[in-house]
């Protein structure tokens, strides 16, 4: 009887081989190959026991504490990312809406406006107003459609989502520029309804863009986690409204905003 | 069997949780948030420590490989693809460094090493190639010969060798990425990965196959070729 070769014992153990079962077979009957594979198995098994020094909870934060110092400062991607044909679309729609609330907001404006700077501040806050209110109009849609979507059909095991995630990466350079303004202009709770909206946006640009039973269930619990989709609903509906309003109050409302932060 | 499946469940969602929220920390670190990157470091440095005391075998070198590569991975950021999975690739950079640094320790400690002190290391005890099948009288200091001769046996190996053995063996990397980190191909990885299995084998056998070897014995398994006919 010819016995196996060491590479044949070796591509057996570990899985990887067409002919396991003739393998098999001859192993059941001789026992010096058996053997061959057990004092293979034992080194093996030996190496399995040499110890790796631990490393307490605190290793990451001290490797980081290593390496931020080192770290070059990163100028960040935007200009990288506006730059992508699909962002194109994006940059149409947000100058659309900027130019809209620009005109619109030389046409409304009152009469009894106070001084240039106070006017052109206006001018900005209702650009804000309009345009924030419409990204949260068109991302409370993207994530109405994925909270609510059904299952896949009996028969079909996955469900597409590219569409809303598509969508979704779309918003999601624009949500980091409001975010970023409303941060600025010391709108915490906008800026923090808006961080919540990002993460919940950048979930879903990064799930896959088929999702079994199971997969969206756990996307949907995630959105729903957040609760998210009421909180866009309610400011939303606010900037909405203000944005409907022609001499809403003038942008300074400080007092406004605190209420809203405190909120 | 239903908590099993629940319980594989349970770690596809947990893992599937970690890559979202590495892809949100990735994403926000391009955008310029540089302590996003934090929350990155914090997750995946035990694991890139792991890897690298296995490639290098000493602390020092491999808390050294585990910054570097982080060092690397926040540098090369933008070249990742954010659809794939951080874990895997701050993974192979930990790994790439870890064989240029085996390989750069090597290449200076041959250089340093004299004719002397060659010869020294060479004249080795015979006792010490003697199998102890002693029924362990001091069962510590068994256990730490054991250690240091395996510790031994995975110096001697190629850097390409150790680095496929310990991504295939202890970190159950598939071939596909251990040739990915050692730029060869599959079906060379699997030579190297085969090719490190024997060199232990003939390292470590006499020190841990006592148990197999008697059993040969006992069974009075005659010398026969080893071939592929079966």
């Amino acid at each position: 009887m010819t016995h196996l070769t060491e590479e044949q014992l070796f591509a057996y153990r570990e899985g990887e081989t067409t002919q396991r079962e003739a393998i098999a077979g001859h192993l059941t009957s001789c026992t010096a190959c058996r053997t061959e594979l057990d004092r293979m198995e034992a080194v093996l098994s030996a190496l399995d026991n040499l110890p790796v020094p631990e490393r307490g909870p605190e290793y990451g934060r001290a490797v980081w504490q290593q390496i931020a110092p080192r770290l070059p400062e990163r100028a960040g991607r935007g200009w990288r990312t506006w730059l992508e044909p699909r962002r194109w679309v994006a940059i149409g729609a947000m100058a659309a809406v900027i130019a809209a609330a620009f005109v619109a907001g030389r046409w409304s404006k009152p009469k009894d406006a106070g001084s240039p700077a106070a006017s052109v501040a206006q001018v900005r806050e209702r650009v804000l107003v309009v345009a924030v209110g419409e990204h949260l109009g068109k991302s409370e849609m993207v994530l109405m459609e994925l909270a609510n979507a059904a299952p896949p059909a009996s028969g079909q095991k996955q469900i597409n989502i590219s569409a809303e995630q598509r969508r979704a990466e779309d918003l999601l350079d624009a949500n980091r520029l409001y975010r970023e303004t409303a941060q600025h202009d010391g709108d915490a709770a906008l800026a923090d309804v808006l961080d919540d909206l990002e993460r919940v946006l950048l979930d879903v640009a990064h799930s896959p863009q088929e999702l079994t039973p199971a997969k969206l269930e756990s996307l949907q619990k995630r959105i729903e986690a957040h609760g998210i989709l009421f909180k866009v609903r309610v400011v939303g509906k606010e900037l909405q409204e203000k944005g409907k309003t022609p001499n809403s109050a003038p942008p300074a409302k400080e007092s406004e905003k605190r209420e809203r932060n405190k909120a | 069997m239903s908590q099993s499946a629940g319980s594989t469940q349970d770690r596809e969602a947990l893992q599937s949780a970690a890559r979202e929220s590495d892809a949100i920390a990735v994403e926000r670190t391009l955008a310029g948030e540089r302590d996003a990157f934090r929350s990155l470091v914090e997750r995946h440095s035990q694991q890139l420590f792991r890897l690298a005391y296995r490639m290098t075998g000493n602390e020092h070198d491999a808390e050294e490989v585990v910054q570097e590569a982080f060092l690397r991975a926040y540098k090369n950021l933008g070249q990742f693809g954010s659809r794939a999975n951080f874990g895997t690739w701050a993974y192979r950079i930990a790994a790439n460094y870890a064989i240029d640094r085996m390989r750069q320790k090597r290449t200076e400690e041959a250089r340093r090493q004299t004719p002397s002190a060659l010869a020294e290391e060479q004249e080795q005890d015979p006792l010490d190639l003697v199998p102890d099948e002693r029924p362990t009288p001091d069962r510590v200091a068994g256990n730490l010969e054991l250690r240091k001769k395996m510790e031994e046996a995975l110096k001697e190996l190629s850097s390409s060798e150790r680095t496929a053995f310990v991504m295939r063996h202890w970190e159950g990397c598939a071939i596909e990425e251990i040739a990915a980190v050692l730029k060869s191909t599959t079906s060379a990885a699997k030579n190297t990965v085969f090719r490190s299995v024997q060199k232990l084998r003939r390292a470590l056998e006499p020190y841990v196959g006592a148990r197999g070897a008697l059993q040969a014995k006992a069974a009075g398994a005659a010398p026969e070729p080893r071939g592929t006919e079966l």
